[in-house]
């Protein structure tokens, strides 16, 4: 029920409303009211009709850098505990 | 974006789990409670990768599959007096209260097949376009957690309803089933939480504070690739090994500590919270949203009289035989029900968990959790 599609937005219209495009190229409306400071190029994750995030791609970015590193670090460890 | 290495993630889970296993943890159940999560979980086969000390458990994460018959009920009968009934796709097969058999409309699209008006939708801005290209009284039906609360409330808020379109508002809110879960899991408790991703995004990551301060239970909240619910496994365990339960946002390029702050506004100036009924489980306390007095007008209840029943009126609304009650709080598998894939299948669901795609039940019958896929394999001699 909670599925959300990733998508880019088109435009914000006047009444508040946004077209996303999706990949594949599907162009659908979602309420953009929802959401703060939304605007074209940015890319969200829409549910049931509605923006509910505006992606933050710096942090998915960071985010991918501290996977690397977490799972780096444990490896070490358990590099160190082996006999 | 994607991080490639899975298997490493994997490999230090069983590491960890090992350690564990040492400190005497031989059955540590991380529950998820949400349906999306759950079909990460099928779908990638993440169960068949866990180390034996390790069990994933779904929790209740499927909101059609906890929305009362009465409401079901309701829906038909406004469908068969004229009324045109908007509703989303999971919920147009969603059973109410009548007995299979017995001659009376069991759902949305048993109502249709008898003439009922019934419209499937998308969003409640489709029921919005439709209802205004067309004449006569409409109701939609508008279920959902967090996530999807502030659909209703910015249409609401924002005055997008046309005059001929009315709510039936049947939201649910999800920290207070969690409260509810953890209590009926008490004599073997819950040691991980994978807390709902897209519900958090409006939210916040700071909701489910008191998850680990209450209940001492570790909880990550994690996105929806593989790799995002095998790193929320992963660092609960590590929180459990070295015995210092907190609060991870694994989701951070969508979800915010502070949460949709917009999305949040709207429901606080749409909605209160009331006590709620859940399917299977009767009342949950402070669970529900209601309308506030001023955006009455938009009340499907007001305006057709519909009057939930009180705790003494309600009785037990699932089918006979059927566990889904169970199921929804993590406390049984969808294999253990007997009518599992039996009389309930994806094709003529009998419960509300076969019924919505996100139902634990139902994900498990098409993607052959539980040793489903296994037996049918051998079945067919594979």
């Amino acid at each position: 029920m909670c599925l959300g599609l990733p998508g880019k937005v088109v435009e914000v219209r006047p009444d508040g409303v946004a077209i996303v495009e999706y990949s594949g190229g599907l162009r659908s409306e979602a309420d953009a009211r929802t959401v703060d400071n939304v605007k074209p190029g940015d890319v969200v994750i829409v549910h049931a009709g509605i923006i509910i995030s505006v992606i933050d791609e710096e942090e998915a970015k960071r985010q991918l850098e501290f996977l690397e590193e977490f799972i780096s670090d444990l490896e070490r460890k358990a590099e160190q505990l082996l006999p | 974006m994607a991080f490639n290495g899975t298997d490493r993630i994997v490999k230090a889970i069983h590491e960890t789990a090992a350690l564990l296993e040492e400190k005497g943890y031989d059955n540590i159940k991380i529950m998820d409670f949400c349906g999306t999560h759950e079909h990460t979980i099928v779908w990638n086969g993440l169960r068949s990768l866990m180390p034996e000390n390790v069990e994933l458990v779904a929790g209740p994460g499927c909101p059609v599959c906890v929305t009362p018959a009465f409401y079901v009920d309701q829906a038909i009968k406004l469908a068969l007096e004229g009324v045109r009934v908007y509703t989303y796709g999971d919920m147009y097969h969603l059973p109410g209260s009548a007995r299979p058999g017995s001659g009376e409309p069991r759902s949305l699209s048993e109502a249709k097949a008898l003439g009922g008006e019934v419209v499937v939708v998308y969003s409640l801005l489709e029921a919005i376009k439709h209802a205004r290209e067309n004449t006569g009284d409409s109701v939609f039906i508008a279920v959902g957690f967090e996530t999807t609360a502030p659909s209703t409330a910015s249409a609401v808020v924002n005055n997008r309803l046309p005059q001929n379109l009315k709510i039936l508002n049947v939201h649910r809110l999800t920290p207070p089933i969690m409260r509810y879960t953890f209590e009926k899991h008490r004599e073997n408790p819950i040691r991980g939480v994978i807390a709902p991703g897209h519900v958090s995004t409006i939210v916040g990551a700071r909701a489910w504070k008191f998850i680990p301060e209450e209940y001492g239970i570790p909880t990550v909240v994690a996105g929806f690739e593989a790799y995002d619910v095998l790193i929320a496994i992963l660092l609960i365990l590590r929180m459990l090994y070295k015995n210092k339960p907190g609060l991870v946002n694994e989701y951070s390029r969508a979800v915010s500590w502070e949460g949709n702050r917009a999305a949040q506004k709207l429901l606080e100036d749409c909605c209160e919270v009331n006590d709620a009924l859940w399917r299977g489980l009767g009342y949950v306390p402070a669970s529900g949203l209601a309308f506030r007095e001023k955006y009455k007008w938009a009340d499907a209840a007001v305006e057709y009289g519909i009057k939930e029943p009180t705790p003494e009126e309600w009785t037990y609304d699932l089918p006979p035989g059927c566990r889904c009650a169970e199921v929804t709080l993590g406390l049984a598998k969808p294999t253990d029900c007997p009518l599992f894939l039996k009389v309930c299948t994806p094709g003529t669901p009998y419960g509300p968990c076969m019924v919505s795609v996100e139902g634990a039940c139902s994900v498990w019958a098409r993607f052959g959790e539980g040793g489903v896929a296994e037996k049918l394999a051998r079945e067919l001699g594979l």
